[in-house]
């Protein structure tokens, strides 16, 4: 049998196979043979490592040296280098941006440095295909503590006493969701799976459910304990198929170890699960939706109370939890409430997966704990703004979130001091934006997702939002005036008054927010029909500087419409009534003598 | 019971746990304005979404407005049902619903009876600041109903009752966000549908998304061609209907005033469809101690339980959903269409004309009567027996049309001979009436004594599904009735599992029967509006001196002079029918779209 002593890790996650991390892999597993190497180094493909800003990540085990960007053909390099000659590929090193050096392994990545992964815990370092490296791992240790040492009572009590709240977008309290559906007498319950992330860019149920799939099933099991259910559900996005794969693998070699199924650990405890899918409807990550989408019948939300723990799949009480909220579980059995409640603040205990999305420079999937201020995970784990701009705001709690701006940037990351800033926690998105961003055009770009996404059950909602839409795109336009931002704001707040579901409740967050932080902006386009940030194509016009243009006439041959004139080395001129603001002049033009304004 | 003690409006209150605010307020004397929301209790139906939003109210404490039709109240609870705040909330939420439905009020057939149109007025909108896109759909025309998305506002009443009482499963809500709209599946025309034309999905309908359709403007061509000769039948239920949309208290009998305002519209010969009702009976009582006779002899090829066929939305019900248990319908036509073909037949050689010269207008609280009449098996030649059928609203709205001053009329009587009838023709109106009528003669001629007491209190009510046995002077015969398609369902599922107990079933599609007609005058989720209409309609009954059928003298003139027996040679070919298996098309229609 073969005795590795070394690992080589590729990323497996669905940005890194994007750029060809399946083909990495299989080269490396080719070199390692070409070289012999088959018994002593093994080829692992991994869950997501988070860095994906850097994809396709490969990491060396042990001495985790992280080689970035890599491609296809540095496989043989990497095994003939690293492997046979004991030498760093250093050209696939990570280079730190402040510093300009290479950083010789992922201990000393900033990007990683300041983070804290709990539900992370097992992404990027096992495989996620394989139960015995979860269970390696002190994987389904939890679940045999919970059901051969404990009652449901207890680990219901430990539940609470850490803190953990849901990471889905709520924050309600896990533990007091599970005692509430615990209490209900039912002959049938469910635990069910929110595994239908919606929010654009965001993807960390993904990666958890692509890195490390056991730890869901554990904890699924662990609620069904406590619950007193004897089935659950995950309800998964058809378009995750890498994680809906993984997810069934895990679950198959779960029931062939005896962790699903009757009697498990010996225990009078049974419990399975089964998978459903999604078609992709943002509104389904909201539980009720879910769960009419679930029964079959059309993905809607329905006024709460009834809540799914009294009545959900099917009648049946139903104990819906996120992703996120599920990989936290079994840490929190094995390490206990005090320690996972040590991390965090007041109440908003642990830590937060954010995807970090945007004009900064480390995009990726992070993992910090609560009460890291967003100055910490922009400019210290995100590494600050691409090409040196200015910070302009940070959108939190995916589409229907609010943007925050540089005074918030102090501000400690929790559920409250989120929505006291006029945003929310949401499932994690996070996305960065720099001067170069029209925060009107931004508001306009998220009621586009809002009015896409919206089921059209209420009416405020459904008519609500898409009059929101129509008013920003007057004012984005060059058409808007003040009444429209009077109404714009009337309309918003009554819409996050009257709306049915979460969806709606929050959709004008993006409005009200930087209506609030940037008013100005409002302003300047309403009244001055100008857009500062020379996004919003109808209210900017394109110049040639006279005095840098040569003439050379490159602009006027690559214009789609022909609205540059001008003759050989004469500076040239573009007319304003032809000109669609392409931007590919100022992009082509050697001499910068193209400017917006 | 345990009850909970809030405050609504600065007054304290107390009711029991689990009340709605809506209904605490309503106690009160408060009105909170609802658009979506609906219930007929006697009916079980209620749509509640909590989609409309009109009715949300501020509870103290609470982040956002609560929809009062699905907020139960709590112990404490401080609440405010006109608050500024809620006020902005509802105007502007209105203004929305307006600015996507077309001002077209004027025009629109609903102008009066509208609720969106009270509301947006008690709400005192003056203007629609929020204007847009509004949505465009075809608008989709089907023999009964007309569908004008355009005016829909989403608050899918006709979807509950299309898929939770009357189980029929045509309309559903597709699509999301701003183009979400209550269709059919793969959005095919209604015609094209599962569904049965009851027409109730209109009667529900706050805004006239959903209408009948509108045959006025061939009616009073009939009328005004110097050449034909035109006549009216009315049905049972129009009488305690139509005076509603002239101001009279729901169920006020109007029969006479109806009388006179149709023969001031020019109609040459007003009669009754309750004349046919006599003469359905005659039949459909004959066929049923028929089947019975054989049944209790042995005879296992009838087909038992035998099942009312006078209601067209049910026929088509069971010709879509249960084509098998076709057989076990009566073959006696509906009132509307025996009165077609007596009047083509029998009247028009007493006028010594040929049939093609009259034109037979029935007027019926119902919709499906529309496509009834237009099923080609109910003509001679191409020419119908029933030419046009107009529903209540549309008499109504003639009437309005021809400027007759409806409230001041006399009285009058139909005219003779298809205008007499009987209380047993009358009670056909209401649900099971039909059968009771059926009863009173056929206990008569199988037991040829007379019946010890008229009544069929057992029969009656609005119970979704009532039985009763009545003793045949010994023969016990056992009665199913159910009215609404989704009670009607339950017996057939019975009768398809060969564990339906009864001997004859009565079922009307519409709850209530005719008298909650897809094509009445709008109830507006008001439950007493139904109960006053069955109600007048079994006084009628008792004003009557006949009231059994087969007492009728000129039905019994009718047969001895031109149809010779019931259910004889010529009874059968002018008065039965038969039906037809419509399951494969919705199938086939199914599969289609499956493959592609």
């Amino acid at each position: 049998m073969a005795q590795y002593s070394s690992y080589i890790l590729v990323c497996g996650g669905t940005g890194c196979r994007a750029s060809q991390s399946e083909l990495i892999l299989e080269n490396l597993k080719e070199a390692v043979e070409q070289h012999g190497l088959q018994d002593t180094v093994q080829v692992i493909r991994t869950g997501c490592f988070g860095f994906c800003e850097k994809g396709p990540v490969v990491k060396m085990v042990p001495d985790n040296t992280f080689y970035v960007q890599v491609k296809p053909s540095d496989a043989e390099e990497i095994v003939l280098e690293h492997l046979i000659k004991g030498r760093k590929v250093e050209r696939l090193l990570y280079v730190d941006p402040e510093t300009n050096e290479q950083v010789p392994d992922s201990k000393h990545i900033d990007f990683y440095k300041k983070q804290l992964r709990i539900a992370l815990r097992n992404c990027g370092f096992i495989n996620p295909e394989n139960i015995d490296e979860y269970i390696a791992r002190d994987g389904y240790v939890a679940l045999g503590k919970a059901l051969t040492e404990m009652t449901p009572e207890s680990v219901i009590k430990e539940i609470m006493d850490s803190g953990l709240r849901g990471r889905g977008g709520g924050g309600f309290p896990t533990g007091l969701k599970w005692q509430i559906t615990r209490k209900v007498q039912a002959p049938q319950k469910y635990v069910v799976c929110n595994a239908d992330e919606g929010d654009p860019g965001a993807f960390m149920d993904r990666s958890i459910l692509e890195g490390d799939p056991h730890s869901i099933v554990e904890a699924m099991a662990i609620n069904g304990y406590c619950t007193g259910a004897n089935k659950g559900l995950v309800y998964i996005r058809a378009e995750y198929p890498l994680a809906v794969e993984r997810l069934r693998i895990a679950i198959r070699q779960a029931k062939e170890y005896g962790l699903l199924g009757e009697n498990i650990f010996g225990t009078d405890f049974s419990f399975d699960i089964n998978i459903r899918y999604g078609a992709g409807a943002f509104v389904c990550g909201e539980e009720t939706a879910l769960i009419h989408s679930m029964e079959g019948l059309r993905g809607e939300a329905t006024v709460k109370p009834p809540f799914p723990s009294e009545h959900g799949y099917k009648g049946c009480p139903t104990n819906v939890n996120n992703v996120e909220t599920y990989a936290n579980v079994p840490v929190i059995l094995l390490r206990g409430a005090k320690w996972f409640s040590s991390i965090g603040t007041e109440k908003s205990k642990g830590t937060k997966v954010f995807a970090l999305a945007g004009k900064v420079n480390n995009v990726g999937l992070i993992e910090v704990p609560m009460g890291t201020t967003l100055r910490e995970v922009i400019f210290g784990i995100g590494g600050g703004i691409k090409d040196g701009k200015k910070f302009k705001a940070v959108q939190t709690g995916g589409p229907s979130g609010g943007c925050l701006t540089a005074k918030h940037l102090d501000l400690p990351i929790d559920y409250d001091n989120l929505l006291a800033a006029g945003s929310m926690m949401g499932s994690g998105g996070m996305i960065v934006m720099d001067e170069d961003d029209c925060m009107v055009a931004m508001a306009k770009f998220y009621l586009d997702f809002t009015v896409e996404e919206s089921c059209g059950k209420c009416a405020p909602c459904r008519i609500g939002n898409k009059r929101l839409h129509e008013i920003l795109q007057k004012i984005t336009s060059g058409n808007g005036t003040i009444e429209d931002l009077n109404m714009l704001r009337n309309l918003a707040g009554v819409i996050k008054d009257t709306a049915l579901c979460g969806l709606g409740q929050t959709s004008p967050n993006p409005v009200l927010s930087t209506m609030d932080n940037f008013y100005d902006e409002y302003l300047a386009h309403v009244e001055e029909q100008r857009c500062p940030s020379h996004q919003c194509r109808e209210l900017t016009q394109y110049f040639i500087n006279p005095e840098k243009c040569k003439g050379c006439t490159l602009c006027a041959r690559i214009c789609p419409v022909n609205a540059i004139t001008g003759d050989r080395k004469v500076p040239h001129v573009i007319d304003p009534q032809t000109c669609i603001r392409c931007g590919s002049c100022i992009e082509k033009c050697k001499f910068g003598a193209i400017y917006v304004h | 019971m345990e009850t909970v003690k809030l405050i609504i409006d600065r007054r304290p209150v107390e009711v029991p746990k689990g009340t709605t605010i809506l209904d605490a307020a309503k106690g009160m004397g408060i009105r909170i304005p609802t658009l979506c929301y609906m219930k007929l209790e006697d009916l079980h139906y209620e749509n509640n979404p909590g989609a409309c939003r009109i009715c949300v109210v501020e509870i103290e404490g609470r982040r956002n407005l609560a929809p009062s039709c699905k907020t139960e109240c709590t112990e404490g609870m401080v609440v405010r049902t006109h608050s500024p705040r809620v006020m902005n909330a509802r105007k502007t939420v209105m203004e929305l619903i307006l600015s996507n439905h077309p001002a077209e009020c004027l025009t629109c057939s609903s102008n009066g009876y509208c609720e969106l149109q009270t509301i947006a007025h008690d709400l005192g909108i003056r203007e629609i600041r929020y204007k847009g896109e509004m949505s465009t759909f075809q608008i989709d025309r089907s023999p009964s109903i007309v569908r004008n998305m355009n005016k829909c506002i989403m608050c899918r009443r006709c979807e509950t009752m299309c898929n939770n009482i009357q189980t029929v499963g045509a309309l559903t809500a597709v699509n999301r966000g701003f183009n979400a709209a209550v269709s059919t599946a793969f959005e095919r025309d209604i015609a094209g549908s599962t569904c049965s034309y009851c027409g109730q999905c209109v009667s529900v309908c706050p805004v006239n998304a959903l209408s009948g359709r509108n045959t006025q403007q061939p009616v009073l061509d009939a009328i005004a061609d110097p050449d034909k000769i035109v006549i009216a039948q009315t049905a049972p239920a129009v009488r305690t209907a139509l005076g509603r949309d002239f101001g009279f208290e729901p169920g006020t009998l109007v029969t006479g005033k109806m009388v006179s305002a149709l023969r001031q519209l020019g109609f040459d010969y007003v009669f009754d469809t309750d004349f046919a009702a006599d003469l359905t009976i005659m039949e459909e009582g004959t066929e049923l101690l028929q089947r019975i006779g054989k049944y209790l002899n042995g005879d296992k090829k009838v087909k038992m339980p035998l099942m009312t066929s006078c209601c067209p939305g049910w026929v088509s019900f069971v010709e879509q959903h249960f084509p098998e248990l076709r057989d076990n319908l009566s073959t006696a036509k509906s009132p509307q269409q025996m009165f077609g073909a007596i009047a083509k037949s029998y009247f028009a050689e007493r006028l010594g004309v040929d049939r093609k010269r009259i034109v037979v207008v029935s007027i019926m609280p119902c919709l499906a009567k529309k496509y009834e009449a237009s099923r080609p098996e109910f003509a001679v030649e191409g020419n119908p027996d029933v030419d046009i059928s107009i529903y209540t609203r549309e008499l109504a709205r003639l009437i309005r049309y021809a400027n007759i001053n409806f409230t001041d009329l006399p009285d009058s009587d139909f005219d003779r001979p298809l205008g007499e009838s009987t209380g047993a023709g009358v009670i056909f109106g209401t649900t099971g009436g039909v059968i009771e009528a059926a009863c009173r003669t056929a206990y008569e001629l199988y037991t040829k004594k007379p019946l010890p007491k008229l009544e069929f209190e057992e029969l009656r009510g609005l119970e979704g599904i009532r039985s009763a046995t009545i003793d045949f002077d010994g023969t016990p015969v056992k009665i199913g009735i159910a009215h609404g398609l989704g009670n009607a369902r339950k017996l057939v599922e019975e009768v398809k599992n060969g564990t339906s107990p009864y001997h004859a079933i009565e079922i009307m599609a519409c709850p209530g029967g005719c008298i909650g007609g897809g094509g009445q005058p709008f109830h507006q989720g008001r439950m007493e509006v139904l109960r006053k209409r069955a109600a007048a309609l079994y006084q009628e009954d008792k004003n009557k001196t006949l009231r059994k059928s087969h007492e009728n003298p000129y039905i019994q003139e009718l047969y001895a002079n031109y149809l010779g027996e019931p259910c004889g040679p010529r009874a059968h070919k002018l008065l039965h029918t038969h039906y037809f298996d419509r399951k494969e098309a919705v199938n086939m229609f199914i599969q289609e779209n499956q493959e592609k």
